[in-house]
């Protein structure tokens, strides 16, 4: 019996189904009918088709912030692959895992600026983990293991492989093999922490008398939320979490001092500037928490780990920088610590403590509730108590991602799922829809703002073919209200291009598109609007919330002070 | 501060346009750049000569080391070493005296001239880059330069100790 051969839209298919990929979300087009051919013969892999190729590089994005697995996106060649570019700068800046799969011309056109011909490769190459021109089909199987390998392994990241026509020829056929070994001799990824480092670091930690852990995306990324968790009991230290990074100290948790930087709260501000010691665990030091870095934390002892040698000392210089992966160096610290003997300072900790509770004590994060506009924060706390705090949170960009991170105490990581370095609008729908597909059982929700749902809101349209009921809360305030934030603030008030004088009647649409659409106005209202919501568990439900569109985002870092220079309130600073 | 570069990467297509990438990517400077093969069919070395303080020449060396085709990247001038650059530059030499003058500023540097023509000659000079400023800034005393050519420096560690695969 002869064995079976696969011409090269199906090698794929084998070496896609070989690495665990259940979903790939994608569009078709002329460079890859082949491949798509090769996907109509199998039920193994789902295609979901997106109205979109950005949108399809959110979804795949959601479902790889959310699973901890590889995102996988099918695009043609030419505007195919180009319309995947925003989606994967923005997994580049947030470190997710992610395969982007692009078509292109046959071999033999590549040049000839023929139909359809990007150098999509070229186009990528600054926000890529790293990319493969596949010239030969038999290279298919290992190059997708090294794809999956490096986008996986080390500091996450997205990683683009095209594919020619030629290359899918379903003419010429060929023997599956998986490699079994993708070792690739440039490139080690996991790393133990130096001993000697680690040595440093616990001398640090147990001498301190102000410590801050200022922990980030790479704490989810790694899944050392236990880990991080049991290092924050151990010293009894406060923790304070990025936007990147919330949810991997639960948001409930007592040592929890909220989110840090240019939104973040009073007390993780001041204790971030007054911190003798600084325990950043993948974490960069971005512009975003830092604000001046002149002015930053200068009485600190920083102590960085992080699996990426460049993000440390790249803004911020560490005096104790410990490369490595989180899910090695933690455990390292933690028995280092039991080791030691050494215990803390309890004395000068619960000092520390009561002065962490004074800035507690401020409720930087109280606002007036609004009697005759819904209040932006109060649809968040709302939703938060109607949800128990168990929904996967989606985001975009702008005020309602702020509101969100702040009045949402995430439990665990993994249910924060938001565009948080490159900060791109039409983010949040998609994302939420590849959250809803990896757990159909579970709250998926996007709050998105007027703004950012119109950047992706054909995707409305994949949602009804999938039946992906996923729940959309608009905080409507018929404006871009971070834009037109700024702009009270910085610009006296001149609302450059920041209002949205054509919005559509959301719930017309939602219709339209075969969902349910629900608008509210009042205060009054707002209870049962979102109990309706969380009723209808079967369908989409776009909640249109029109809310006090003068509410700004506080507290807010006064631009080129230091960490703690901030508005508390309008006119009113720290 | 100048600095001199060794990498080592994969001979693969693309490898070097990361390179060239990465550094206007993050704005870092390129003052020269020179790319070939090596005794290994598969690996290339690129020198890349660029300036910037350490803080600048760590975040460079990391983000090039980040690289998934790099090898091996090393700050050649943090140790003791060797390093040529190869010059073509063509000169007017049209009358006897200048003619003269040229081979004499050829012979004291070492260079030689392989090309004459009607009214010019061509020469080269291979060595360090500070030899090449000087021997070019005493042909102009002589003579005008018609066009010329750079390499960019190469260099190599000095003694047994190797940069290899």
């Amino acid at each position: 019996m002869s064995k079976q051969q696969y011409n090269g839209g199906e090698l794929v298919v084998e070496a896609l189904k070989e690495l665990g990929v259940n979903y790939i979300f994608g569009y078709p087009g002329g460079s890859v009918l082949d491949l798509y051919d090769a996907l109509f013969e199998q039920n193994d892999i789902e295609h979901i088709l997106v109205r979109h190729e950005q949108a399809a590089t959110h979804m795949a994005d959601g479902y790889a912030r959310a699973t901890g697995k590889v995102g996988v996106v099918l695009a043609t060649s030419g505007p195919g692959a180009t319309n995947c570019v925003t989606g994967i700068a923005t997994a580049y800046m947030d470190s997710i895992p992610m395969v982007v799969i692009s078509g292109q011309v046959p071999t033999h056109l590549i040049g000839d600026d023929a139909f359809q011909e990007t150098d999509i490769v070229g186009c990528s190459r600054p926000i890529v983990k790293h990319s493969f021109n596949c010239r030969r089909a038999e290279e298919i199987p290992t190059l997708l293991a090294k794809a999956f390998y490096i986008a996986s392994s080390g500091r996450p990241g997205p990683v683009v492989v095209e594919l020619p026509k030629d290359v899918l020829n379903p003419a010429a056929k060929f023997d599956f093999k998986m490699p079994q070994d993708v070792a690739i001799r440039t490139y080690n990824p996991s790393k133990k922490g130096h001993p000697k480092q680690i040595k440093k670091a616990v001398e640090a930690l147990l001498t301190a008398q102000k410590l801050v852990i200022y922990s980030g995306g790479g704490v989810i990324l790694s899944n050392t939320s236990e880990q991080l968790t049991e290092l924050v009991e151990t010293l009894n230290a406060p923790c304070t979490n990025t936007l990147m990074g919330l949810g991997a100290l639960s948001g409930e948790h007592p040592n929890f001092i909220g989110m840090l930087g240019m939104h973040g709260t009073l007390e993780a501000n001041k204790a971030m500037a007054h911190a003798d010691v600084i325990l950043a665990l993948g974490a960069r030091f971005d512009d975003r928490v830092t604000n001046n870095v002149q002015k930053f934390c200068p009485n600190a002892t920083i102590v960085h780990v992080d699996v990426d040698p460049t993000s440390i000392s790249k803004t911020i210089s560490a005096h104790i920088p410990v490369v490595g992966s989180l899910d090695m160096v933690l455990p390292q610290l933690l028995s280092a610590i039991a080791k030691s003997g050494q215990s803390i300072d309890r004395h000068a900790q619960e000092d520390w403590w009561r002065q962490i509770n004074r800035w507690r004590e401020q409720k930087c994060l109280s606002y007036s509730p609004g009697e005759e506009k819904i209040k932006p924060q109060t649809v968040i706390e709302k939703l938060y108590q109607a949800t128990n705090g168990d929904a996967y949170i989606s985001s975009d960009v702008g005020q309602h991602q702020m509101f969100a991170a702040q009045y949402y105490p995430f439990k665990k990581p993994r249910q924060w799922i938001n565009s948080g370095g490159l900060g791109t609008m039409g983010f949040g729908l998609p994302a939420a829809m590849g959250v809803k597909l990896a757990f159909r059982d579970q709250e998926s929700i996007c709050i998105t703002g007027d703004g950012s749902i119109q950047m992706n809101i054909q995707e409305l349209s994949t949602c009804l073919q999938y039946n992906l009921a996923v729940k959309i809360v608009s905080l409507n305030n018929r404006s871009l209200g971070m834009v037109r934030q700024w702009q009270d603030m910085l610009y006296s008030g001149r609302h450059s291009s920041s209002y949205m004088e054509s919005l559509p009647d959301f719930v017309k649409l939602a219709e339209s598109y075969g969902h349910v659409g629900i608008r509210v106005d009042h205060p009054d209202e707002l209870d049962a609007a979102i109990a309706k919501m969380m009723s209808i568990t079967d369908r989409l439900v776009f909640l249109d919330v029109r809310v006090d569109e003068l509410e700004h985002v506080y507290p807010m870092q006064i631009k080129l002070g230091a960490v703690d220079d901030m508005w508390l309130k309008k006119g009113v600073k720290a | 501060m100048r600095r001199i570069l060794s990498i080592l990467l994969e001979n693969e297509p693309g490898s070097l346009s990361r390179i060239v990438g990465l550094f206007s990517q993050r704005a870092y400077n390129i003052d020269s750049l020179a790319v070939g093969t090596t005794d290994d069919a598969s690996l290339s070395r690129i020198t890349i000569t660029t300036q910037g303080g350490d803080r600048v020449l760590e975040q460079i060396l990391k983000q090039v080391n980040k690289l998934v085709d790099v090898l091996k990247v090393i700050d050649l001038t943090e140790q003791s070493h060797i390093e040529r650059e190869l010059l073509l530059v063509k000169v007017i030499a049209q009358d006897e005296k200048t003619r003269a003058a040229v081979t004499r500023v050829v012979d004291v540097f070492g260079g030689a001239i392989l090309d004459m023509g009607r009214i010019s000659y061509s020469l080269q000079l291979a060595a360090s880059t500070e030899k090449l400023e000087s021997f070019l800034d005493t042909l102009r005393h002589e003579t005008d330069i018609i066009e010329m050519v750079r390499s960019g420096a190469i260099g190599l560690g000095r003694g047994d100790k190797a940069l290899k695969g």
